[in-house]
């Protein structure tokens, strides 16, 4: 029986599996540490969204990585005090992009890992702003200074949590 | 077709994710008939009360095993010097007993006062001590998950706070826990009044999670460092517990005639451990037995300047200098210390409004005619306890000047005078009735003392409402 993911994309493409338990473990061991270490650091650091953008690259196929990032968001979004779904669809849409530019970019070299962290933060922000303020009726103000430093805190974690869960990557 | 689903499977399946997410979305944010604004107006989601439920053992547990290991900790660190610490705690005790005997006779004072000003007050009945087991994780929304849920008769709406001030109030409940809106949340709101100036607000999150005030007007003068205490006026957060203290007080740029004001919150929000949820709150009826309650506006105009009561039998004063008689106007704080005998009228009646303490009458201490009328007048707003934050924009601006109200200068004498005892009017405030006893309110006012003497209504003003016990 095989007890892996399946991950496969094209032939010419790195393939990217990972186990069950890493599958399932890693989305809840971030949600549960973004939730239960109350740093002031972490409410800056979005775990979920970092591991979302990590299986959506490695993976490299857009279905898997879209409901990766629904699954994780829609989890997420269970911890906050808005409607759930907010989190949900700003995942789901990073989660496909990650996975649609994983085919075309080299996404294992730290510098660009970095820069595509850097832009994902800002999509999964805006997209959550659009969705906040047209369709829940929020009264969220967007701060562009606290969402490019957002993201520049997060593309350097990325750049080191990255590192460290290719160690738990399945290669042939 | 099949080749077109074929060849845009990935697109299609992202709209289909999202479409589904979206209609899942509406659901929630429709709103049913009475529902509130600005809530779900749904019940908890099934999701959020499974992914909460699945995760609290966990939290429970990480959170009792660090404890069990810092407190075995402290429990060996803290036997240090545990003797000298204990003299200290002896001293400490002895202290407080003699003053305690102090603040007994002070709340006798004050009860008695509130029967008759008619006041009605809220006091905590029970809280429910819950531990603070997680966040919300995001910046986006300001939450804490507690260890306590409907298990613990918590429910939607009750509020938390800590020893420190107000934290926030429950905004989900699970079985096993809670979800508490922390105030600094962009969602949150709570009525608040300013201590000093006695000015009514609103206090609010920001999205950078900072308390800010900003529908009190640009003409008022709010210092920072003042205290900002809740005013009851939101019927979640009793009256009186400490919110935080103004840091900066600025022109709000985007609200043109009001103020923003920064507060840092008295508790530290971003370090929570252990929290009160206050299960019940009774409301102190006693004071409903006399006359029939009054509404606020009806106390104010009966205290406005506007429509003093005129008095033929009234003898003359001189002075016709007022006292901080709003003092015992307004209802008590917790977060009101004691003032010594007279604080009442001290050059600001804002803080002199301290009902722990007797009225003025009897003090024979002046305060000066030009008294703060905002002062006075939010004094007497807070006075009932229940009047609504609407009425806070009157007390904002009051009509004129007159402020404190009249204490003859000549009558106060030493403070050990005992006026004789009121006698309560059905249907009629107590300071209406002592109207009468203001010397001086037939003179002809000059403009100092037309000013100071209309609001003599206030009961402190006069020789009537004063406790039978002497002033300290």
């Amino acid at each position: 029986m095989n007890s892996s993911v399946s991950l496969t994309s094209r032939e010419e493409i790195e393939v990217h599996r990972f186990s069950w338990p890493v599958s399932i473990g890693i989305p809840v061991v971030a949600i549960f540490l973004q939730v239960f270490l109350r740093l002031r650091l972490l409410a800056i650091l979005d775990l979920p969204l970092l591991v979302t953008i990590f299986f959506a690259v490695a993976r490299r196929r857009p279905i898997p990585g879209m409901i990766t990032g629904a699954l994780i968001g829609t989890l997420q979004d269970a911890w906050t005090g808005h409607p759930i779904g907010l989190f949900g669809i700003a995942k789901t849409i990073v989660g496909y992009l990650g996975s649609s530019i994983g085919v075309k970019l080299d996404v294992e070299n730290p510098g660009s890992r970095f820069l595509m962290t850097f832009a994902f933060v800002l999509i999964h922000r805006f997209v959550y702003m659009a969705i906040s303020l047209q369709l829940v009726g929020g009264s969220e103000a967007w701060m562009w200074s606290h969402t490019l430093l957002s993201a520049l805190v997060n593309g350097l974690a990325a750049v080191v949590l990255f590192v460290l869960l290719d160690k738990l990557k399945l290669r042939n | 077709m099949e080749n077109f689903f074929s060849r845009y499977k990935n697109p299609l399946a992202l709209m289909a994710v999202l479409f589904i997410q979206v209609v899942g979305l509406a659901t929630q944010v429709k709103r049913p008939e009475g529902a509130k604004p600005g809530t779900t107006g749904s019940g908890t989601r099934l999701i959020r009360v499974w992914t909460v439920t699945a995760f609290t053992p966990i939290e429970k547990m990480f959170v009792s095993t660090g404890h069990f290991f810092s407190n075995g900790w402290h429990n060996y660190a803290d036997l240090r010097g545990v003797r000298k610490q204990n003299r200290e705690l002896q001293d400490e005790v002895a202290r407080l007993q003699m003053e305690q005997v102090r603040l007994r006779q002070d709340a006798d004072q004050a009860r008695r006062l509130q029967v008759l000003l008619d006041f009605k007050e809220k006091f905590i009945s029970k809280t429910v001590a819950a531990q603070v087991i997680g966040t919300s994780g995001t910046e986006q929304s300001r939450l804490i998950t507690i260890d306590k849920g409907s298990n613990d008769h918590i429910k939607i709406d009750m509020p938390v706070i800590t020893p420190d001030g107000i934290v926030g109030k429950v905004k989900e409940v699970f079985p096993l826990s809670s979800q508490v809106l922390l105030i600094n949340d962009h969602d949150s709101g709570a009525g608040v009044i300013l201590e000093s100036t006695r000015l009514q607000g609103i206090i609010k999150g920001t999205s950078l999670g900072e308390l800010q005030i900003n529908d009190i007007m640009s003409d008022e003068k709010v210092e920072p460092g003042e205290r900002v205490v809740t005013s009851g006026g939101d019927r979640i957060y009793p009256k009186g517990y400490a919110v935080g203290t103004v840091t900066a007080s600025t022109p709000d740029r985007d609200n043109d005639p009001f103020l923003a004001i920064k507060i840092k919150p008295a508790a530290d929000l971003s370090r929570l451990e252990e929290v009160l949820v206050i299960t019940k709150m009774a409301e102190n009826t006693q004071a409903g037995e006399g006359p029939a309650p009054m509404r606020a506006a009806d106390i104010l105009s009966q205290r406005l300047p506007s429509v003093p009561k005129q008095d033929l039998n009234a003898p003359k004063h001189p002075g016709g200098t007022t006292t901080g008689a709003p003092a015992a106007t307004s209802s008590p704080t917790p977060v009101n210390a004691p003032k010594p005998a007279g604080a009442a009228t001290e050059q600001k009646p804002g803080i002199a409004a301290n009902p722990l303490k007797p009225p003025a009458a009897g003090t024979g201490t002046a305060t000066p005619a030009n008294d703060s009328p905002k002062r006075s007048a939010g004094t007497v707003m807070t006075s009932p306890g229940s009047a609504p934050n609407k009425t806070g924009a009157e007390t904002k601006k009051p009509p004129s000047t007159g402020a404190g109200s009249a204490t003859p200068t000549g009558t106060g004498g030493p403070a050990t005078a005992t006026p004789p005892k009121p006698k309560p009017t059905p249907k009629k405030s107590p300071s209406a009735t002592t109207d009468s006893n203001i010397p001086g309110a037939s003179e002809p006012k000059t403009p100092d003392q037309s000013g100071t003497n209309a609001p003599a209504a206030t009961p402190a003003a006069t020789p009537s409402p004063t406790p039978e016990k002497p002033p300290r």
